[in-house]
């Protein structure tokens, strides 16, 4: 892993300065309670994460138990339909399902390196909860998750997941009761212990160095990808698209590629039911800058900076704040953001399920729908999805939806 | 000749001190539980109390326990904005009592940093209290309120390094509130002998007067810290009084 890192020199400009900047992104806003605690998460990060002892038990963990490399595949039947050479990186593969599990078992060895006695986690779609909940297990170490209310009954299969895995699964109530209500809970659990608690957080969001650490853990994607579409498609891709909701999935299949300056950078968010404030969960679209849980950056916010609720058909996506280096990387312009549809998304999802035999994530088809956007307008470009998780977790909206108009 | 306003938070400290009692420090969240009331509620603890801190709701007090949280959120529903605070404060006859603005970052950087210190010193804000902004992060709006003559309070928790805490003390202004435990606000804090010690060394390295804040309810604890800080900030257990329609006079009352 550190020897291909090598191939792909990361652009200066992308890189966290000492105080977590990316640009004018980023930042450590936090309580006064936890900076000692994020200065030893700091330390731990620049300790372990380079060290031999820690990569090649994280290697291993990502060959043995997630199960990668995962596959590249070729989309015979999208290309055909699209006009396009379309490759998927399948993350829906990896072991719970989606790509969540690279970023938590990376943070849970980390966490038993630093002696903690319990790992928290917050989730949105179940996927990170799932993944926390698992490694956790692997790792012997007890596992408390959150999860908004809303979620909890849109997503429930994965709670019986994380159940049967040992976690305990506490419903939030408080605010939106999505995935910003479970960081606000998460963040006050650590409040209460910040000396024995790992708060490990599942998106590159947050207060430095999680974006960081997060980006860092989850580039085993863009990195693997990079290499296969060389030796499967024979070349580089001409765009590589991926969803963004916190975006980690997108920061860890873009970052191998920001130095390839043929290669574009497509960041798919969530754009609900349209582009009116609260309608949608689409941060870069239609943010503008302000503090939000620990990080300076994009956030759907009122006049009055008051963090606003969102809306979209995937809770994973379902968030009013973004990973700070997305933020900095549309405005340096090396990548570019759009906005899909929830009918847009559905509508890709199905396209994939029907022709390709894939049910992806609605996260994930949010990327798909930008990918066929993409096609149409570049007719026979090669594109790289990054296909960050499977579907069946959304079997009870999809349920509602997609099923529904077909009977 | 006439102090700055971030003078008149420690004078009003250091006053209670004189007659031998720790300041009382009193909390009421804006436009909680009714708006139309604020005025009422605000010069009732501004009566009883050394210092009020009128806190700017938001949506998502990531320090606050479930009291005022809350209270955030119907605040927020009752339509509180950062200028009707402003607005109400000027408006509100509250004697020589200083008052502060506790708010989490988003709300004040909305607002605008360009604008914020002017309009709270026109209003009779005497100084803020940022939970989410840490030191490090903090120059730039230490720089805008100082321009005023307004505080930014510091806060410090029993975790804060011995080395950091000598940093933060010695940079303070009004006073610094040293956070009674680790954990959210409003959660009955015990008062053990190890508390008490802490509070000790943030005195020692403050050059401003040291309230204790979070979980302070009861006169025995009020009791327990006097001699160890310059005051307590009473938070969760006045919103909850304030919220059950009792008054808030005789509460702190009883507190001191």
């Amino acid at each position: 892993m550190n020897s291909r890192a090598k191939d792909v020199p990361p652009l200066k400009s992308s890189e966290p300065d000492a105080r977590g900047r990316y640009g004018e992104f980023g930042g450590r806003y936090v309580p006064e309670t936890l900076v000692a605690a994020l200065d030893r998460l700091q330390a731990g990060v620049d300790r372990h994460l380079p060290s031999e002892d820690f990569q090649s038990e994280y290697r291993r963990e990502l060959a043995t138990w997630v199960g990668r490399p995962t596959a590249l595949t070729r989309a015979h039947a999208l290309s055909r339909r699209w006009g396009a050479e379309v490759w998927l990186k399948r993350e829906d593969l990896a072991h719970t399902g989606a790509h969540k599990i690279n970023n938590a078992i990376g943070q849970t060895l980390l966490a038993k390196r630093l002696g903690a006695r319990r790992i928290i986690a917050e989730t949105g779609a179940g996927q990170h909860g799932v993944a926390s909940a698992a490694a956790a297990a692997r790792l012997g170490l007890p596992c408390t998750v959150y999860m908004g209310a809303v979620d909890v009954e849109r997503q429930a299969p994965n709670v019986g997941r994380m159940k049967l895995m040992g976690a305990t699964v506490v419903p939030v109530t408080s605010g939106d009761a999505t995935l910003r209500a479970a960081i606000d809970e998460a963040l006050r659990d650590w409040v209460s212990d910040p000396e024995g608690t790992y708060y490990s957080l599942g998106s590159a969001v947050g207060p430095h160095p999680y974006p960081y650490l997060v980006r860092e853990l989850q580039s085993v994607i863009g990195r693997e990808a990079r290499r296969q579409m060389l030796d499967l498609a024979g070349g580089l891709p001409d765009v590589a698209v991926a969803c963004v909701g916190g975006g980690s999935n997108a920061i860890g299949l873009f970052h191998p590629f920001l130095a390839d300056a043929t290669v574009r950078l497509l960041g798919i968010e969530a754009g609900g039911r349209g582009p009116g404030l609260g309608d949608n969960a689409a941060s870069l679209t239609f943010g503008t800058p302000g503090v939000l849980q620990g990080s300076y950056t994009l956030i759907l916010q009122d006049e009055h900076g008051q963090v606003r609720e969102t809306h979209s058909v995937s809770a994973g996506l379902d968030y009013s704040g973004v990973g700070p280096e997305h933020a900095h990387l549309m405005r340096s312009g090396r990548v570019a953001y759009q906005a899909a549809t929830d009918e847009e998304a559905l509508d890709a999802l199905s396209e994939c399920a029907r022709h390709e035999g894939i049910l992806i994530a609605i996260e994930t088809a949010h990327a798909f729908a930008g990918a066929r956007r993409f096609a149409t307008a570049h007719p026979g470009s090669r594109i790289l999805i990054g296909c960050s998780g499977r579907g069946d977790k959304d079997m009870p909206i999809l349920q509602r939806t997609v099923l529904e108009g077909l009977t | 000749m006439s102090a700055l306003p971030r003078e008149t938070i420690t004078a009003a400290i250091r006053a209670a001190g004189r007659e031998g009692r720790p300041a009382l420090v009193g909390f009421l969240t804006a436009g909680f539980p009714r708006r139309e009331r604020f005025r009422e509620d605000l010069a009732a603890v501004a009566a009883c109390a050394d210092v009020v801190e009128v806190g700017v709701p938001f949506t998502d007090p990531m320090a606050d326990g479930t009291t005022i949280q809350r209270a955030s959120f119907q605040a927020l529903a009752n339509g509180v904005t950062l200028p009707w605070i402003l607005e109400e404060i000027a408006a509100t006859a509250r004697g020589a009592t200083p008052v502060l603005l506790m708010s989490y970052l988003n709300p004040l950087l909305a607002y605008g940093l360009s604008r914020l210190p002017r309009d709270a010193a026109a209003a009779g804000v005497a100084g803020f209290i940022v939970p989410d902004l840490p030191f490090e992060e903090s120059a730039e709006i230490a720089a805008a309120l100082d321009a005023q003559g307004l505080a930014l309070v510091q806060m410090v928790t029993p975790v804060t390094p011995a080395e950091r805490l000598a940093r933060l003390g010695a940079a303070a202004q009004g006073f610094v509130y040293a956070v009674t435990m680790t954990g959210t606000t409003g959660k009955a804090a015990a008062v053990p002998d190890d508390v008490l010690a802490y509070m000790d060394r943030v005195r020692a390295a403050s050059r401003v007067p040291v309230c204790a804040g979070f979980g302070i309810r009861s006169r025995e604890q009020v009791a327990r810290f006097a001699g160890h800080v310059d005051g307590v900030v009473v938070g969760s257990a006045l919103v909850e009084v304030l919220e059950r329609g009792e008054d808030p006079r005789a509460f702190l009352a009883a507190l001191r």
